[in-house]
């Protein structure tokens, strides 16, 4: 029997499907969840995917947070069931407090959507085993509210903890998806939790699992197949 | 009946791109001696039964947990007298 994988549905989710298909790519059997689910169906991990749920109206992510599916996530999450989550699911986490920090507006104000270069600043998280620490990808970004700000203790504490799990690359020109494209704080581009579990990020590894589509490379993929392999040797 | 305002503002040391860009656009306008906007939101919460403390400690836990993000805004609660005329 191989991994399931839950993949949590807002009003207003955009990546939920593209999330199972990488699931499904990676080899694991992806859930659907619905945000009014009161149980997780005894998946073994939960994504919550990308998108603007309950349209972002009060801040992004702080609708979602309050929604039935939330309550044995929060529970189970503490207890070390692992949760990815993209972009939305990002700021969801973040106003749910399980993960640090908050998101703002991009600092130029717009939309953004292009392809981003990042570097794995650590591979030992849940989700990112089959990366090399140090490793530069490339995955898609598409965001509004993609600033990460948190205050200078957080930030610190998140360094010295090796919680960043993700940085923007900004060496280079912005045109070859160099630079950090919303301002974020010490160009973080995405956290983990203390037992490492829990990773969030804003840009998009399940858009960049087939040659075919995306930025045509494979960048994104050792996300699903990092937690595959932990949950099956498990 | 009552109503009760919250307000919600990002702290001071918290960049507010929004309000950046509404001071940039007023000299356009032709509005000078402004030096700085800062963007908030405001909340008017229509209360049944009586403001009175404990209703006024609900509503802060409210702020607290949903209407602001602490991280990064801070909150105001007042309330606000309605005319009798409105009843």
């Amino acid at each position: 029997m191989t991994a399931r994988i839950g993949v949590v549905t807002f009003p207003g989710s955009l990546d939920d499907r593209d999330t199972q298909r990488a699931i499904r790519v990676a080899g694991a059997e992806p859930v659907a969840l619905w945000h009014k689910d009161k149980d997780l169906k005894q998946v073994d991990a939960v994504v919550l995917c990308g998108g603007f749920s309950y349209g972002d109206y009060l801040r992004a992510g702080a609708i979602a947070r309050f929604s039935p599916v939330m309550e044995p996530l929060l529970e189970q999450a503490k207890a070390g069931l692992p949760v990815l989550g993209i972009c939305n699911g990002f700021q969801i986490l973040t106003e749910a407090h399980l993960l640090p920090g908050t998101m703002l507006r991009n600092n130029h104000l717009h939309f953004i959507c292009r392809d981003q270069k990042l570097r794995v600043e650590n591979a030992g998280t849940a989700w990112t085993t089959d990366y090399a620490p140090g490793q530069e990808i490339h995955i898609p970004l598409k965001n509004n509210d993609g600033q990460y700000v948190a205050d200078a203790y957080t930030l610190d504490k998140l360094e010295a903890e090796g919680r960043v799990a993700f940085r923007y690359v900004v060496r280079g020109e912005a045109a070859d998806g160099c630079g950090n494209p919303n301002g974020s704080q010490r160009d973080i581009a995405g956290v983990s939790n203390e037992a490492g579990n829990v990773v969030g990020l804003m840009p998009h590894p399940e858009h960049a699992v087939e040659p075919l589509i995306g930025t045509g490379r494979t960048d994104g993929l050792p996300f699903f197949t990092s937690i595959l392999k932990k949950l099956v040797n498990a | 009946m009552a109503r009760v305002v919250v307000d919600v503002m990002l702290k001071p040391e918290i960049l507010d791109p929004q309000g950046q860009a509404v001071q940039r656009a007023l000299p356009r306008l032709g509005f000078d001696g402004i030096s700085d906007v800062r963007q908030g939101k405001r909340f008017e919460l229509e209360v049944d039964g009586p403001v009175d403390e404990a209703a006024l400690a609900r509503i802060h836990d409210l702020a607290e947990s949903f209407l602001a993000n602490t991280v990064i805004e801070d909150f105001t609660i007042r309330v606000e007298e309605v005319a009798e005329a409105a009843k």
